[in-house]
């Protein structure tokens, strides 16, 4: 179980405000947190996580260029640049 | 002409008895006196300009089977200059730069983009409900869901807005909606179906296939999606085969599974009727049947709704209003510019799940939610490879009932239930269908069929055997 102020904190991570719906936030995650308890009725000691469904190793490859620049098409649907950047509010005065 | 296939619909190009001009206007139409919903954006334009250039491909005696199919393309894909939402708020204003390789694989085979179809916002959800453009509706009835999160692809081809349609499937999205829709649904192999531009959900788990009338159909179309993509890093190299040429094989022999987990409490007696019905039928056709168990299937709900929701946080936090996407007016600093733009643009459902997810992967949280749900991930694998060394395929439902009234479940949980027969197969990473078996209330029922990796070729020829000795595929909604 998750209290009101633990959900604050977890929105805050997210980056999410929920301060509107606190308590039915509370109350619809622990339901689902209810339904993920469910697996803790099995003992998986040893038991090898399964990050990969075919068990398959990061393929690499030569450390070369392989994009172009889309700088100006990636930019262009950005809400706000200016020269090549992306603005955000003032962070440092 | 809507009735078609696109088998036949391929025929009558060749035949010039219509052109893909005509055959995409026709389309056009159909989807302009819809009330379904099934489409976020009708690229109208775009698409009489693609069967115009394979009209000319046809005179030139350049065509190949697809040219000049028209399809509705998931909203999920990325589309170069055509807005992709995803189905959210957040994704409203996103006119992608880029192609999808299944977007660029389906241009290159000359088919025709429609449209982009509705959805599930960022495919959470089994209704199609949790879209910021409304809900689709089940052309069986209006006022039932035609599942999701692919509901707006389902329902466009049952609706017969469109010949065959893409989708993708996270825990069921391409299968439910099939199913709850009467048509045929196809998720490949994990690493078939390149993820690269298809916007991520679960990284893990997502798979992208075709939605279609016919298995037959949904071989051609897989032919030009699946294959090896170096833009993603989960494609697998696997050679991919033409799932079209053993449609026609024989399966007498074939040695059919039946968990006896997927026909216990909670499954509607009707679909549990039609679907036994259906195994009698492949029975009638020479398979065997056997009774086998899946003891760790009942733990694949709680065990995705963990991994899914723990990869969306991450995937999702892409979305900050910085780059493209959704930006909240008059941030006082760069966290309300995140705060603000996130909380206006994503949904309940997806904010319940980045929640959950950002709770589970937490500080002193991970070991006990994730570590333990991809633990749980290796035994379901583990269930499957016991099943799979005495059977061929395994069978089952794809939904535990009939479509149900839109806005009648309002627990998100109760919702996830729903999923509990099709969740497993992306937890494990297998190939998996559903196809049309019969009717319930008016309602169609689909069967499910579950395969070994890399066994798209044999689901596929076992689903066109049956769709040989039935018509169940071949109703039509009113």
């Amino acid at each position: 179980m998750i209290d009101n102020d633990q959900v604050k904190q977890i929105a805050n991570l997210a980056k999410l405000n929920i301060s509107d719906d606190l308590d039915k936030t509370t109350q619809e995650l622990n339901n689902i947190l209810a339904l993920a308890a469910q697996l803790s009725a099995i003992n998986t000691d040893d038991i090898v996580p399964m990050s990969h469904p075919l068990n398959m190793v990061q393929r690499l490859r030569e450390d070369e260029i392989t994009e172009t620049d889309n700088s100006a098409s990636f930019q262009a649907i950005a809400p706000q640049t200016a020269k090549h950047h992306y603005l955000v509010p003032t962070v440092i005065e | 002409m809507h009735n078609k296939t696109i088998a036949q619909l391929s025929q009558g190009l060749k035949n010039r008895d219509f052109s893909s001009v005509e055959l995409t206007q026709h389309y056009l139409q159909r989807i302009n006196s819809s009330n379904l919903n099934a489409f976020i954006s009708v690229t109208a334009d775009l698409a009489i300009e693609q069967a115009r250039a394979a009209d000319d491909k046809i005179a030139q005696g350049k065509a190949n089977i697809l040219t000049g199919i028209p399809y509705a393309h998931k909203d999920i894909f990325c589309t170069n200059g055509v807005k992709t939402s995803a189905g959210s708020k957040m994704l409203d204003n996103f006119i992608a730069p880029y192609d999808a390789s299944v977007s660029h694989n389906l241009n290159q085979a000359d088919l025709v983009m429609l449209g982009k179809a509705n959805m599930d916002e960022f495919a959470m959800g089994s209704s199609t409900e949790t879209s910021y453009y409304g809900a689709t509706l089940n052309p069986w009835d209006g006022k039932k869901t035609p599942g999701g999160s692919s509901g707006g692809s389902a329902a466009a081809v049952a609706g017969r807005l469109a010949p065959c349609a893409t989708g993708t499937d996270t825990g069921g999205s391409i299968r439910q909606p099939a199913s709850l829709c009467g048509i045929t649904g196809l998720k490949p192999t994990y690493g078939r179906v390149s993820r690269y531009g298809m916007i991520a959900y679960a990284s893990s788990l997502d798979q992208a296939g075709p939605i279609t009338q016919t298995a037959q159909d949904a071989a051609l179309l897989l032919n030009v999606m699946a294959g090896f993509d170096e833009k993603d890093s989960t494609s697998s190299q696997q050679k991919t085969q033409d799932y079209s040429a053993n449609l026609n094989n024989s399966i007498k022999g074939l040695t059919i599974g039946l968990p006896k987990e997927f026909f216990a409490d909670g499954l509607d007696d009707d679909v549990a009727t039609k679907v036994l019905a259906a195994v009698k039928e492949f029975e009638a056709l020479g398979a065997t049947v056997k009774q086998i168990s899946l003891p760790n299937s009942a733990y694949a709900i709680p065990a995705y709704y963990i991994v899914a929701p723990c990869e969306c946080s991450s995937n999702l936090s892409r979305m900050d209003g910085v780059r493209f996407g959704h930006r909240c007016d008059n941030p006082k600093d760069l966290d309300d510019l995140y705060l603000s733009s996130r909380t206006e643009g994503f949904g309940e459902e997806v904010k319940r799940r980045i929640m959950i997810g950002t709770y589970a992967l937490s500080a002193g949280y991970y070991d006990a939610y994730y570590l333990k749900a991809q633990k749980i991930r290796h035994l379901i694998s583990d269930d499957f490879k016991a099943a799979f060394a005495d059977v061929d395929v395994i069978m089952g439902p794809v939904s535990p009932t009939i479509a149900w009234d839109l806005g009648s479940i309002k627990n998100p949980v109760d919702m996830y239930l729903a999923d509990i027969y099709t969740l497993s197969a992306n937890l494990a990473g297998l190939p998996a269908m559903s196809i049309p078996a019969g009717f319930s209330q008016n309602l169609p029922v689909g069967l499910q069929l579950i395969g070994n990796y890399w066994s798209e070729a044999k689901l596929l020829n076992i689903a066109h055997q049956f769709q040989q000795a039935t018509d169940h595929h071949q109703q039509t909604p009113q």
